[in-house]
């Protein structure tokens, strides 16, 4: 049974174990804009995320192959957070001391810029709150599936995968 | 209760006239377009029935017409199926009790007096495999019938909320709710195609040189449907596991809540137990949550999760559990759902003492598995093996959908369990290979075999389409 990894038994993946995946882009790299990071590593017969993307920057040698994203290429434009039917591809930016974290949303309500929310790690544990700082609705997505940026502190931005919105 | 609010779909825009429906005699409230069993649980009514001998209570479990376990007393007419039939104003509904017998003022209808429809090429069952037969066949030439015995085309893609994988030609990317769409106003404006729903395929006979398809439309028209060959895509049926309290109203197959709160916008339950961590356990968790409502947990008697592992992440950062190495063993409750008793299993699948954990819920979702229905293609003579990798017993058949009976064809889920995507290229190629068969189409459509077989081998190249390709291995002959 040891042979089965802990993200197939669990259901979550530990960034650990997503480092053996996919190579995590610099902090440099991080600071300088917006870099689109796939969650998928299983071998899975999907493409839309390589597609999509306008730079050529998602990598895939067949379409069973793990997404590769080339963090040079990629601009941080999200048309690969807004299609993943998966719902597995996330934009990490570091602004000073906070993190910006995009995310598909695609539960009732959806938050309103400006709009406070609970952070949720990938256990959908309560970790913090951030602030939703631009959110391209289900009309203006490509991918029919909402999304939404999310202000944090910075340590937190290889945690939260979700947001929880109460309102009273 | 009806959901009103969905981040998804609209239900407001798809709900008929308010109607009102009889259940033993009190009024409920019921909207044109919607099947009885959908208004009445709407209305909180749970046992649709109860069996004959021991009297135990009968609930949905299927909801698209497979398993009987809807079967109720409708305008004085028994055994029938509730989860398929729609709601007229003034119907009377009631459970049976019993072994109810056909009023005598009721007749059959006759074999004489059957209508006859005849084309070139006849399909039973509207889903994604059916329907892509449909369109390929009428567009290579074929004049083309279309039966399906639910009220609408789309078969299961229509409740489907998620977001499709494959290539983007292959609908990746869009909800399977949106696909049922695009291939419905494809088939409609086809005016070689045409759609018979509501109506069951009862028989599958070859008749001279023909194929003849016995239909019965809304329970009671008897229809002779002939052509020179015959697609059968009749899809699959939910598994059951046996454990204790099985049969309780509330233990539903997770279509069934598909159907419940996907396709009518009813709400299933408040809190749900979700037993099998395949793709369908755990996209139908996520989908609970849209609608509104809480899951315990996904319990899965496997060491590992089978479905795509991103199902299962987008679940667990929601806050809910797969358990795996789990496994159900009773429900409890009385008339219906009140509790799930669950434990951790060891190596041998025997539970291990102590670990048993009791979850609150109203319903048991089973996402165990689904199983071919083959049966018309079994009942008309077609060489069958009991195939485990494709989901049971299925058809012996060649690369290009043909059964051991020239003329008979099969495609999507009861040729094996798969995906949609694949079922869309099955029916692609047997819609295809049928109108060349009868001598239709032209032989350059071979070309379109040739590259949906392509798809198929493409699709089915990575880990997840191993234990397939071993399956259809046993069944492809040439």
């Amino acid at each position: 049974m040891s042979e089965i990894p802990h993200y197939l038994r669990e259901g979550f993946i530990t960034v650990e174990e997503l480092k053996q995946f996919i190579e995590l882009p610099s902090e440099e790299r991080l600071r300088k804009r917006p870099v689109a990071i796939p969650e998928c590593p299983q071998e899975i017969p999907c493409t839309p995320c390589k597609e999509i993307c306008p730079t050529n920057a998602v990598l895939m040698e067949n379409p069973n192959a793990i997404p590769i994203v080339d963090y040079e290429k990629c601009i941080g434009c999200s048309l690969c957070v807004q299609i993943c039917p998966g719902l597995a591809f996330f934009m990490i930016h570091y602004v000073g001391d906070k993190a910006r974290v995009t995310m598909p949303y695609e539960l009732l309500p959806v938050p309103k810029v400006g709009e406070e929310v609970i952070l949720l790690n990938r256990v959908g544990e309560e970790v913090g709150k951030g602030k939703v700082v631009t959110v391209v609705p289900r009309e203006k997505s490509k991918g029919d599936t909402p999304i939404i940026t999310v202000e944090m502190p910075i340590e937190l931005a290889w945690d939260v995968r979700a947001v929880k919105v109460v309102r009273e | 209760m009806r959901l009103s609010e969905h981040p998804i779909l609209n239900f407001q825009e798809k709900r008929g006239r308010k109607i009102t429906i009889y259940f033993e005699g009190q009024p409920i409230e019921a909207y044109e377009g919607e099947t009885i069993v959908m208004a009445l649980h709407a209305a909180g009514i749970r046992v649709l029935g109860y069996t004959p001998n021991k009297h135990r209570p009968r609930g949905l479990f299927c909801a698209i017409g497979k398993c009987s376990s809807c079967l109720m007393t409708v305008n004085g007419i028994p055994n029938i199926r509730t989860c398929i039939t729609l709601v007229e104003d003034g119907m009377k509904i009631e459970r049976q009790k019993g072994k109810p017998k056909l009023p005598p003022t009721v007749k059959p209808p006759k074999f004489k007096e059957a209508k006859k429809v005849s084309g070139d090429i006849v399909i039973i069952g509207g889903g994604p495999a059916g329907l892509m037969a449909a369109i390929n066949a009428a567009d290579a030439g074929a004049k083309v019938i279309l039966l399906d015995e639910n009220p609408m085309l789309g078969g299961q893609l229509v409740k489907q909320t998620h977001k499709f994988f494959g290539k983007r030609e292959q609908f990746a990317g869009v909800r399977g709710v949106k696909i049922a769409e695009i291939l419905e106003e494809e088939v409609r404006k086809r005016e070689n195609i045409e759609i018979f729903l509501e109506t069951s395929a009862i028989m599958l006979l070859q008749d001279g040189d023909e194929k003849l398809v016995v239909g019965v439309r809304k329970n009671k028209e008897l229809i002779e449907f002939r052509g020179k060959a015959v697609i059968v895509a009749t899809g699959a049926m939910e598994k059951m596991i046996p454990f204790e309290g099985n049969d309780l109203p509330g233990v539903y197959g997770a279509g069934a809540i598909q159907t419940l709160m996907n396709t009518y916008g009813v709400k299933p339950g408040d809190r749900v137990l979700i037993v099998g961590a395949g793709n369908v356990g755990l996209i139908l968790a996520y989908q609970l949550i849209q609608a509104g409502v809480e899951v315990k947990a996904i319990v899965e008697a496997m060491p590992k999760i089978g479905g795509y592992f991103v199902h299962a992440a987008k679940v667990r950062r929601l806050g809910i559990p797969t358990l795996t190495r789990h496994t159900i063993l009773r429900a409890e409750g009385k008339e219906k759902v009140e509790r799930a008793v669950v434990a951790q299993i060891d190596e041998k699948w025997r539970p291990i003492p102590g670990t048993e954990k009791v979850f609150d819920v109203d319903v048991i979702a089973l996402a165990v598995g689904l199983r071919p229905s083959i049966e018309l293609l079994h009942q008309a003579g077609c060489q069958i093996k009991y195939v485990p990798e494709l989901g049971g017993h299925v058809v012996i058949r060649d690369s290009r959908m043909e059964t051991t009976i020239k003329g008979i064809f099969v495609a999507g889920d009861s040729a094996g369990i798969e995906e949609a995507t694949t079922a869309m290229l099955e029916g692609k190629i047997a819609g295809i290979a049928a109108a060349l068969e009868i001598g239709i189409a032209s032989p350059g459509w071979l070309k379109e075999i040739e590259k949906a077989q392509k798809e198929l081998d493409e699709f089915r190249a990575g880990p997840f389409g191993r234990k397939v390709l071993e399956g259809i291995k046993k069944v492809v002959v040439e």
